[in-house]
């Protein structure tokens, strides 16, 4: 089930909040332990806005039995405004209207249900921005 | 020459380009099929007696020093750890050294590597390196699942991207960047299929061309069926001496002249040039480093390639033809026996199958026969450089190796 690796995750899958380098302004996703040569005090917690463009995306039409029952479903990578990119499953659209370059926003989703004593997973998707 | 790579590990490699000689001294490997009456360990013990097979009779199989196993998937789909200890008694070599090494779809040259530092270091004469999958027990759902345990568990799986859909993102934006449709990445699994006819040890022994990728089945737009390898069941074996070992054995001929691991970041996202497998190119020029060989000496390769893009990639990264140009490449003729880079020869992951963990030890076993002539209707004409490269994930690990026939 899993219920504390999900929990742990929680501002990173429900608001996309990532890290900022307090000096250098750095923006990353997602959050991790500070690297050789770094102190934990240097990177502070960074709600990333949620928007960007499509870098690339694919269909899925074989998938792990948690999402067996979604197929076929899209996954993209975002370019974010912030500059990085992040993988996700896209959302509310068609594949064949989808473009590399397309605007996209993070949208929270349930994502999957681990069972009948388990729980729901949500954290982020994309859609396409209406225009 | 390649520079040396740069970075905190180079103390490493200095130390690698001073290691005793290792020989390549037997090969061999199951079939690859959906293999319902095998087990794991009849099919380890298969390939592991037909590795024996051609030794001197007075060899005592006792001398094997040690034993590495290679399995990516094993403990999630056979549900059993600690290979080593369990085939090291199957083959009945009681009590020696045993060790599983995993490294996703890297894992057999993982093995490889370290079963010759181990012999390169004076700890061993003769070792012993078995990969081996057996995912047939289990529904495709599971085994997706097992291969997506390579990718980040909490940013890429657990949101729901698998391995395959990784490369299927990564050809998108390689055809988006360079200019290509997809039937551009067809020659890969053509020449694929066209090579595994002649292997009798291959899943799928039948032609494809253009027309048929064209028509085929998406798997993972804008990846299809025809450009998608398939899990099957299988065993392969390696046996490496030291260099008195190998004159004692009478088969000094093949040495493993070259041999590197590098790393790349897990998460796809986090690259900083996602078209680039950087872990690819550094393990890369470090075994030719080592074997003292540049791209263009290499007469027949073995890569990675469970989908063109990822052939494509690993021949940039390796020096082989400029970035972007792959495709191109393959399409002029450059990846068959009688191209420049040939490659898959025996079928690559897509015809002979793909054996997740094992594929590095087959790559060996394959070019083994490359190098002794032996590999029928595939020869390379006078092929007696070999490069053999395994990738684990999304190219998240590369091993290298070099072959010398001497």
């Amino acid at each position: 089930m899993d219920l504390a690796k999900r929990w742990r995750q929680k501002p990173a899958y429900y608001r996309l909040e990532g890290q900022r380098h307090r000096t250098s302004g750095e923006v990353r996703f997602p959050p991790q332990p500070p690297r050789v040569g770094e102190s934990g005090e240097e990177w502070e917690a960074y709600p990333l806005r949620g928007t960007g463009e499509i870098y690339s995306f694919a269909g899925v039409r074989t998938a792990a039995p948690e999402y067996a029952a979604q197929t076929p479903y899209l996954v993209a990578l975002v370019r974010l405004d912030e500059g990085l990119l992040v993988s996700a499953q896209l959302t509310d659209c068609d594949e064949a209207e989808l473009q590399i370059g397309q605007r996209v926003e993070m949208v929270t989703r349930r994502m999957s249900d681990t069972g009948v004593d388990g729980l729901l997973v949500y954290a982020y998707k994309f859609r396409p921005v209406l225009e | 020459m390649p520079s040396m790579p740069s970075g905190a590990a180079s103390w490493y490699w200095d130390k690698v380009m001073n290691m005793q000689p290792v020989y390549i001294v037997r090969s061999a490997a199951t079939p690859v099929a959906e293999n319902y009456h095998s087990s794991l360990r009849d099919l380890a013990a298969a390939a592991f007696h037909a590795a024996l097979t051609g030794l001197p009779a007075a060899f005592d199989p006792q001398r094997i020093d040690m034993l590495y196993v290679a399995s990516a998937m094993n403990s999630m789909l056979q549900r059993q750890t600690e290979l080593g200890a369990l085939l090291a008694t199957t083959f009945g070599l009681v009590g020696i050294p045993a060790l599983t090494v995993e490294a996703s779809g890297a894992s057999g040259g993982v093995a490889l590597h370290q079963a010759r530092l181990a012999i390169a270091s004076g700890a061993a004469d003769l070792v012993a390196v078995v990969g081996v999958e057996k995912v047939t027990d289990r529904l495709d759902a599971d085994i997706e699942a097992a291969r997506a345990t390579s990718i980040d568990s909490e940013f890429e799986a657990e949101l729901g991207l698998t391995l395959t859909s990784q490369w299927a993102l990564l050809m998108r934006r390689y055809m988006h960047e360079y200019g290509y449709a997809a039937d551009a990445f067809a020659p890969f699994p053509i020449n694929a299929h066209a090579n595994a006819a002649s292997n009798a040890g291959a899943l799928y022994r039948f032609g494809i061309n253009a027309e048929k990728y064209r028509k085929a089945t998406q798997i993972a737009s804008p990846l299809n069926m025809l450009d998608t390898s398939t899990a099957a069941d299988g065993a392969a074996v390696v046996l490496l001496a030291s260099e008195p070992m190998a004159r004692e054995l009478g088969a000094a001929q093949i040495r493993l002249a070259g041999g590197a691991i590098a790393t790349d970041a897990l998460p796809l996202a986090t690259r900083r040039d996602l078209l680039w497998l950087a872990a690819a190119e550094r393990s890369s020029r470090a075994a030719m480093q080592q074997a003292q060989v540049r791209p263009a000496d290499v007469h027949v390769l073995d890569v990675t390639d469970p989908h063109g893009i990822v052939a494509a990639m690993a021949l940039e990264a390796c020096g082989f033809v400029e970035r972007g140009t792959a495709p191109r490449h393959a399409a002029d003729g450059g990846i068959t026996p009688q191209g420049s880079t040939p490659l898959a020869t025996a079928g690559g992951y897509k015809a002979r199958g793909d054996v997740g963990g094992a594929s590095g030890v087959y790559q060996i076993v394959e070019l083994v026969r490359q190098l002794q002539g032996t590999a029928g209707a595939a020869q390379v004409a006078n092929a007696r450089v070999a490069l053999a490269q395994c990738l684990g994930g999304v190219a998240s690990t590369a091993v290298t190796h070099i072959l010398i026939r001497e």
